[in-house]
């Protein structure tokens, strides 16, 4: 490869045959992006931490074991930014909270484990609300991420940080954690491609736990197929997450290759959409439909009576066992400890001024909501019936799935709103995930890619599709063939359209 | 804490007289498992502070449970062993609450979906009119984790008030435990403490037997909480209960609900009312104080783990574990009391001895049922009681006891002698043939010595000589004396006495 | 559905105690208001929740997920108490503990 390409620019597909065949090594992949990751990461601040050191040296041992002959992995060589909610031996993760501050872990997560098996060179950790809390990422305690296409917007959140990172050409490849849409949502407002697999596909050991029954790890990309060959590194059975499925991946990549909806049944969900939605956005998905159509899927609108009561049930849920998942954060084993010099003060009153110190407003105002849904009295009205409707969300996908092959809506009601707008406003915050909550309650995988920018603001616009649990491959295999068809009528891909930072 | 130390309390007679007692027990037991409960770490008792850690159970950001199938085994063994149903589907649950030794802050634990429940166990007590089976009634058992250790710095007594700083150590963290509750005990009357007692005795019999734990009370392995409350007639509703924890040895079991029993009847006489409260139980001054009284009441928040997947034990498999378990405890005391050949009073004996696996070992190793028994209830539980051990706990074997009574019915050894090689056992000399050895210990079974020390004697004492040739034979008792002095004990009596005899031509 | 909920300072108050977060007396009223927002909000649940439908606490209907007793590696002392802030005699150094258990 010649010097004159650049190559934050490649994709991550490109980059590893590059490096697999010899034209490019490892080292100057990781290089390019780190010098990217310098020149402009302080006016969109999607990294926490860059580990230059260990990059470089993850970069070498794959450009020594090609030229000793070893068969690389298919992602070699290629960089990647972990969202700082995983840990990572040795590297600080801060889970964007004051309250992990300093904090480095002594093991690696199973995600980051894989990743490192596979040749893949992480560059560092990436910000994000904390504890995973917000779709916007102002909710860090290290200051905001911005979105490349716009710095005073918000890049969503909580992963706005590794969707930003790709947007900006920081990285070609991401890991995001999707509680909620944590994951689709920063993808739809950045112009990337972010999937939740399945829940259970992808081991959550390591993973600093939002609400267990809902987070998932997934991949972050520019394009369906890099997204398609992350996905299948890190999934697969993990024997250190109970909740992880022993059961074969699908093939993902050889489904983002195939790119083929001729005769896929595309159910449309009326219940994610119309009012409430930016009109742009509407236009757009509206669009992307009649393309699906186009390209010989079968579209049909299903109905899902019981979503509009998914919002109201998440945030049952959530709080719940977030309420007790961060309960260890207490500044005794690790992280903050503060208050212990003023007086004379007990264990009791130090966590306490600890907790208080450590944890932001939203995480606060979560983990009272979720203490208050779980005590007695309370229990059942609140956190029982929410686990209901999460029952009543399930038979709501089952029965769209016998209509339709795949689901599909707008990722997100709008385009990337303005720094600050939303901040205290919880509800009007939580709007953001309407679309993206139902598929986390199932356990069902979702995906969002971007499908134009929004007429009246120019800001990218996301389109969702959701399969059936362990269908992770109908997602790859409908969002490659909207992906090239939108490629054919745009001439380029749509980053181009994003201003130069 | 302790405000009020010096209790009124009333004469037991007088509370039986008055009242009737209720009593709940809740045992923890800790499993004998390898690993932890929910990660791979071991268990070993004794290892240096926070090595046997890890993520998990350290409750680092981000770690994971898994659970232990032994772990599972063990609980659905004991719930079956308690004759309990086995749950065809239950999940654990989180216990929501702050404290320095529980790493995550909330246990794992079950809640209203135990794994075993709605049981019994028969225990037996002597009572007035003879040997009483009283039916302890299981609620349920079930499975979760052990908490850290804390040790309390500065301050006094080290003990927890008082002290400047505290060093925690989560080594213990993550142990599986298993929590049997039983139903309101009833109609024991003035056997109350008997009865706790004899149920925790006969539970821990049988956990030992399922070989699920090594029951040990003095290392914690086994706990006992003790919940008691009166009322004036078995008609009337319960009492206000309180419960009385750290009563670690059967004996304070018993103790503890007996000074309950008296001191809430004294509250009761006096008119007052009993405080729903945690006690602590003292063992040096024998009485329970009042713990902390808490200011809201506890707000647990259970909910299910989502962590965990729920657990559905098949049929099949739950089966398979019935097969596996030991012989029912009393069906094994009746088998054995007949083989035995014993009365219900010899054989109540060595069950309240706690010796019943070891003299059941020691006759497996080839010693007479009689001489088992003697050993272990005799020489052997004076000297337990002495080091305040358990029988099993003794530094001998059945095996070894087994040895020295073999080298005195072969007249290797005289009782006395039996003893000191016991003695050389327990302090570590090795087996009873190298204490022999090394002590000197064998009868002198060699005539020429004896006969010479005879001699020796007869000359000393010419007196009694003449009377034992003059027929009074009875008078040879001092000359077998003088000879056994004489040889230091190492001579069997019998073989002198009738050289004795034999030397001076006289017959018995 | 239970009746909106008003959430008071001492409501908040409790639910700090028990959540174990020292907050300052000026945010509690910010909080009530917020939080009584949300639980209004929220309760909707309930219109649906009827009895006859069954609840959902995993996603996945998974069971029996068990590890054999097995040892693993554990972390090393060193490793175990890196991250504490306060550390003695290879144990995690606290405050005198108040509360009995």
């Amino acid at each position: 490869m010649t010097g004159s390409t650049d190559l934050t620019r490649l994709t991550a597909a490109e980059t590893a045959s590059a490096v697999a065949a010899g034209e490019v090594s490892a080292a100057e992949v990781a290089a390019a992006h780190l010098d990217r990751i310098a020149a402009v990461d302080d006016r969109v601040h999607a990294f926490l931490h860059v580990d230059a050191e260990g990059a470089l040296a993850a970069a070498k041992a794959v450009d020594a074991a090609r030229s000793s002959g070893e068969q690389l992995s298919p992602l070699a060589g290629v960089p990647l930014a972990l969202k700082d909610v995983l840990t990572q031996k040795g590297i600080p993760t801060t889970c964007g909270s004051r309250i992990l501050e300093g904090w480095r872990p002594p093991y690696d997560a199973t995600v980051t484990a894989r990743l490192k098996d596979a040749g893949v060179v992480i560059l560092g950790k990436t910000n994000m609300d904390e504890f995973a809390m917000g779709s916007s990422t102002e909710h860090s305690a290290y200051g905001a991420t911005h979105n490349p296409w716009d710095l005073d917007r918000i890049p969503g959140g909580s992963g706005g940080g590794s969707a930003a990172a790709i947007a900006a050409f920081e990285a070609p490849l991401a890991i995001g954690t999707d509680t909620g849409g944590s994951i689709r949502q920063p993808a739809a407002v950045t112009g990337t491609v972010g999937v939740k697999p399945t829940y259970g596909a992808v081991s959550r050991f390591g993973l600093v736990a939002l609400a267990s029954s809902l987070d998932q790890a997934g991949p972050c990309a520019r394009t369906v197929l890099d997204a398609a060959l992350l996905h299948s590194v890190i999934a697969g059975h993990d024997p250190l997450d109970s909740t992880s499925l022993d059961q074969p991946v699908p093939d993902v990549v050889g489904a983002a290759r195939r790119a083929d909806v001729k005769g896929l049944r595309i159910g449309v969900v009326k219940e994610l959409g119309g009012e409430g939605y930016q009109a742009g956005v509407r236009q757009r998905f509206d669009e992307a439909v009649a393309l699906l159509a186009d390209l010989g899927a079968e579209v049909v609108e299903v109905s899902a009576p019981h979503f509009p009561y998914a919002l109201a049930a998440y945030y049952l849920i959530l709080p719940s066992e977030c309420s007790s998942n961060l309960a260890k954060f207490d500044g005794i084993r690790f992280g903050l400890r503060v208050g212990e010099d003023d007086g004379d003060p007990s264990v009791e009153q130090v966590m306490a001024r600890t907790r208080a110190a450590g944890f932001g407003p939203e995480a606060t105002r979560r983990i009272m909501l979720g203490t208050y849904a779980l005590s007695a009295g309370y229990y059942d009205a609140y956190y029982g019936s929410a686990q209901k409707v999460r029952t009543l969300i399930q038979r709501d996908f089952a029965a769209a799935f016998e209509q339709a092959d795949v689901l599909i809506s707008p990722t997100a009601p709008t385009t990337a709103f303005k720094l600050g707008e939303k901040l205290d406003d919880p509800l009007a915050m939580y709007l953001n995930d309407v679309a993206t909550i139902p598929a986390n309650l199932a356990g069902i995988p979702g995906m969002s890619l971007p499908i134009g920018l929004a007429p009246e603001d120019g800001l990218p616009v996301g389109l969702q599709i959701m399969a059936p649990a362990m269908a992770d491959d109908r997602l790859y295999n409908a969002g490659a063939a909207l992906e090239g068809a939108l490629l054919d009528r745009w001439g380029h891909p749509i980053l181009e359209e994003a201003p130069a930072l | 804490m302790s405000t009020d130390t010096t209790e009124k309390v009333l004469p037991y007679d007088d509370v039986v007289a008055s009242f009737d007692p209720v009593l709940g027990l809740e045992v923890h037991v800790e499993l004998g498992t390898a690993t932890k409960m929910f990660c791979g770490c071991p268990t070993t008792f004794g290892a240096a502070p926070n090595t046997q850690v890890c993520p998990t159970c350290l409750g680092l950001p981000g770690s994971l449970p898994v659970v232990n199938k032994v772990g599972v085994e063990s609980a659905i063994r004991i719930g079956l062993a308690l004759n309990c149903s086995i749950a065809e589907w239950c999940r654990f649950a989180r216990k929501n609450y702050f404290y320095p030794d529980m790493p995550k802050n909330f246990q794992t634990s079950q809640y209203d979906e135990p794994i075993a429940y709605d049981g019994y166990l028969d225990v037996d007590v002597e009572t007035d009119e003879g040997v009483k089976t009283f039916r302890i009634g299981i609620e349920r058992a079930h499975m979760e984790e052990d908490t850290g250790k804390t040790t309390h710095q500065g301050g006094a007594t080290g003990r927890i008030h008082g002290a400047d700083y505290s060093l925690v150590d989560y080594n213990r963290a993550g142990i599986p435990l298993i929590e049997i509750v039983t139903k309101p005990i009833e109609g024991t009357g003035k056997y109350a403490p008997e009865v706790a007692r004899a149920y925790v005795t006969a539970l821990r019999e049988l956990l030992r037997g399922l070989g699920v734990s090594d029951v040990k009370m003095e290392q914690g392995s086994l706990r006992c909480d003790a919940n008691v409350s009166l009322r004036r007639t078995p008609s009337d509703t319960f009492g206000t209960r309180t419960e009385t924890k750290n009563v670690n040895s059967l004996r304070s079991i018993e103790r503890a609900v007996r000074y309950e029993m008296t001191r809430q009847a004294a509250v009761l006489e006096d008119g007052g009312s009993i405080t729903q409260e945690t006690r602590h139980w003292h063992e040096d001054t024998g009485i329970t104080t009042s713990g902390r009284s808490k200011e809201e009441a506890e707000d647990y928040r259970y909910f299910p783990e989502p962590d965990l997947v729920p657990i559905a034990p098949s049929r099949e498999w739950v089966e398979e574990l019935r097969t596996s378990l030991p012989e029912n405890p009393a069906v094994r005391r009746a088998r054995l009391q007949q083989v035995w050949g014993i009365s219900d009073l010899d054989m109540q004996t060595v069950l309240n001895a706690g010796a019943l696996d070891v003299v059941e070992d020691t006759v497996a190793a080839g010693a007479d049922q009689a001489a088992a028994r003697k050993w272990w209830l005799g020489e052997l539980a004076r000297v337990a009681n002495e080091r305040g051990v358990e029988l099993a706990d003794l530094p001998i074997t059945p095996a070894q006891v087994a040895g020295v009574e073999a080298l005195v019915s072969e007249g290797t050894l005289n009782d006395k002698l039996a003893r000191q090689v016991i003695e050389g056992v327990l302090a570590g000399e090795g087996e009873p043939d190298a204490v022999v050895a090394s002590r000197g210990l064998a009868v002198v079974s060699d005539d020429g010595p004896l006969l010479a020390a005879i001699d020796e004697a007869l000359a000393a004492q010419p007196d009694v000589a003449d009377k034992i040739r003059g027929g009074k034979v009875q008078a040879a008792g001092a000359i077998v004396g003088a000879v056994m002095k004489a040889t230091r004990g190492q001579a069997d009596a019998g073989r002198v006495r009738a050289l004795l005899l034999e030397r001076l031509g006289v017959s018995e | 559905m239970p009746d909106t909920p008003s959430i008071t300072r001492e409501d908040v108050a409790h639910l700090a105690r028990l959540a174990r977060i020292d907050l300052p007396p000026e945010s509690l009223d910010h909080y009530a208001e917020q939080l009584g927002v949300i639980l209004g909000s929220v309760a909707q649940v309930a219109e649906v929740a009827a009895e006859d439908v069954p609840a959902t606490s995993h996603p996945m209907p998974l069971v029996n997920v068990f590890r054999e007793d097995v040892v693993r590696p554990c972390l090393t002392n060193e490793e175990a108490l890196s991250g504490a802030p306060s550390v003695e005699s290879e144990r995690f150094r606290v405050p005198r503990i108040l509360d009995e258990e």
